[in-house]
């Protein structure tokens, strides 16, 4: 019996002579939330669609629970849950309509099915609205809908694609608190994908990230944000200079560097420690210090250092797409 | 996993819930064919005699009847369209049933609407007596209701087809409106193809599986069709299972992209 949840080999997806997906290959271990992050079109839908059956493969291998994909679809499909990232109920039928057809394609039945349907409806508080059409529906209570029909049949393995895409922050919340507790609860394996680093950082056990077809990096988020050497520290000063070159004397941090001729950044491991000791320095060497930041790196800092382009570039209005390009270049 | 009998019953109660939900849809579906009933049966057949001297409206009524199938029929492919438009063919597609269940169900739930909306007519015309009470018993209404699911059969499964080559609405409608008149109006639906009827369209005629719908309907129901009734009967089935045939590979092609 496999012990993974999923095992992805050198796998392929071209369209044409377009490579989508690039000799990706990662596992994924039983209960486990595993995230694919990623800019717009790197190719997280596609990975997913291969292994939920959806489209065929090019070359490579990827099974489920130890089921090819390719030749073992019907063992893949009654095994997983799909929520897909556009919309896929049926508006002119109700809320539990749609979700009484998907508990029959999945052969739920009777009682079982009765159940299941009142448990995931309580569970993303849809009860009330359970018997209005869907057309009615906002788009935060849909995409709980589809969350809620994804696990319906108790599936082992759950693909989320990119969940609460255009939701509002609160949604967003109680749709992070249904998947861990879906996780704790059920033991259920997750995949999901996006492009909310805060959403990534904040579910994932382990986290690959996806850039033009290739997974160029994969571990947890705590490692993939250590690997940029720890807390950057900020000091605002008129004499960043002066400061700089008490702190490298000193072997302080792992980087030392002016920014913007009136701050010094500093990169060390543990900066909340090390912040007070900086300061005393700086007053014994009688340099002013006008504040001091302390700032985690983020999954997008990594992202950055591994593309040199920001994640979200293409995204939102052109103010901020401008802002962090910018940010991007610093 | 679903069996495949629950995946037609599932996609077929989609169907008919779908159906009863959009009451517009219930009253036009039934109204057009009444509507052609009143005015071309009425009208024309004020100046058109037919050999024999039986009323036309009741040579017509089995044509309506057929009309009714074939639109219902083959402008149902459309659901496909939108389903692939709205995202529910995924839905569909990544659940473990059998992809012959799916076509199986779709063409379940059609054929039963397209039914439906047929009986409605029946029961209209016998109300307004342009079909004699006389000629509604057990056997002729077993065999019109076999011809009934024999048509909506073979159109829904064109419809299928056509919906499974285009991504979009108006292509479909496009193509259907192209196909459905001459199969309507050489199907002897509203004038009988005889041996004075001109020649290419006789050989048209000959393979638009409505003519011999119609004329099963119109043999079982009025005992007048042109040819003999197991013969149309026969060559209805075949013509049925070949297109559900066609219909499913065109469908597992559609969704292997
Ligand atoms: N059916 C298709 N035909 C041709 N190219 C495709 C097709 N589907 C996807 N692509 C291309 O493959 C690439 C990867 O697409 P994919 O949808 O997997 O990206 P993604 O990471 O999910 O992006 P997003 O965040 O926008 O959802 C894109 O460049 C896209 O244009
Ligand atoms: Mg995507």
């Amino acid at each position: 019996m496999p012990d993974s949840a999923i095992a992805v080999k050198g796998l392929v997806k071209k369209y044409g002579n377009f490579t989508a997906v690039d000799k990706v290959s990662f596992n994924v271990g039983e209960g486990e939330i595993f995230g694919l992050l990623g800019p717009n079109g790197a190719g997280k839908t596609t990975t997913i669609s291969v292994l939920s059956t959806i489209i065929s493969l090019t070359s490579g291998s990827a099974a489920v629970f130890g089921n090819d994909v390719d030749r073992n679809r019907d063992a893949v499909r009654s095994m997983i849950g799909m929520v897909f990232q556009d919309p896929s109920l049926d508006d002119e039928l109700t809320g539990r309509e749609n979700l009484d057809l998907h508990a029959r394609f999945y052969g739920v039945k009777g009682e079982e099915k009765k159940r299941a349907i009142g448990e995931v409806l309580k569970l993303v508080e849809l009860g009330a609205y359970a018997d209005k059409q869907v057309r009615s529906y906002s788009g935060g209570m849909k995409r709980r809908l589809e969350i809620a029909r994804g696990f319906i049949h108790k599936p082992r393995l759950l693909f989320l694609d990119e969940p609460t895409i255009g939701l509002d922050p609160q949604t967003r919340r109680k749709i992070w608190d249904y998947i861990k507790m879906l996780n704790e609860r059920e033991r259920l394996t997750i995949i999901i994908t996006t492009h909310y680093m805060e959403e990534a950082d904040e579910l994932c056990d382990r986290i690959g990230i996806i850039d033009h077809g290739k997974i160029i990096a994969l571990n947890t988020p705590e490692k993939l944000k250590d690997s940029l050497g720890g807390d950057v520290i900020r000091i605002g000063t008129p004499a960043p200079g002066k400061l700089a070159s008490i702190l490298k004397k000193r072997k302080f941090g792992m980087r030392v560097k002016e920014y913007g001729g009136d701050a010094v950044e500093i990169t060390v491991r543990d900066g909340s420690a090390l912040l007070p000791r900086i300061i005393a320095l700086a007053e014994k060497g009688k340099i002013d210090v006008e504040y001091s930041t302390i700032k985690r790196p983020t999954l997008e800092d990594v992202f950055i250092s591994l593309t040199g382009k920001a994640i979200r570039e293409e995204e939102g209005d052109a103010n901020t797409a401008m802002m962090r390009r910018f940010m991007g270049r610093r | 996993m679903a069996s495949t009998i629950d995946t037609i019953y599932a996609l077929w109660l989609r169907e008919i819930k779908r159906y009863l939900k959009s009451k517009s849809r219930v009253v036009g579906s039934g109204g057009q064919p009444l509507i052609w009933l009143a005015l071309f049966g009425v009208g024309f057949g004020s100046v058109f005699t037919l050999a024999g001297g039986a009323s036309y409206l009741t040579f017509m009524a089995p044509g309506i009847m057929g009309m009714t199938l074939l639109f219902s029929s083959i402008f149902s492919g459309v659901n496909v369209i939108w389903d692939k438009q709205f995202g529910f063919m995924k839905e569909i597609l990544v659940a473990p049933v059998s992809r012959v269940g799916i076509v199986l169900g779709k063409i379940a739930g059609s054929a039963s609407i397209a039914m439906m909306n047929t009986i409605i007519v029946l029961i209209i015309i016998v109300i307004f007596g342009v079909l004699p009470l006389s000629h509604i018993t057990v056997p002729s209404v077993v065999l019109t209701l076999i011809f009934m699911a024999l048509i909506s059969f073979v159109f829904i499964s064109i419809g299928l087809l056509i919906a499974s080559t285009v991504n979009n609405v108006e292509g479909f409608q496009v193509i259907i409106n192209f196909l459905v008149m001459p199969l309507f109006f050489l199907s002897g639906a509203i004038f009988p193809i005889t041996s004075k009827t001109p020649i290419w369209m006789q050989a048209i005629s000959v393979i638009d599986p409505l003519r011999y719908g119609v004329d099963g309907m119109r043999s079982a129901l009025l005992g007048t069709g042109g040819s003999v009734i197991y013969l149309d009967l026969a060559i209805m089935f075949v013509v049925a299972v070949a297109f559900v045939l066609v219909a499913d590979w065109a469908f597992k092609r559609m969704q292997a992209k």
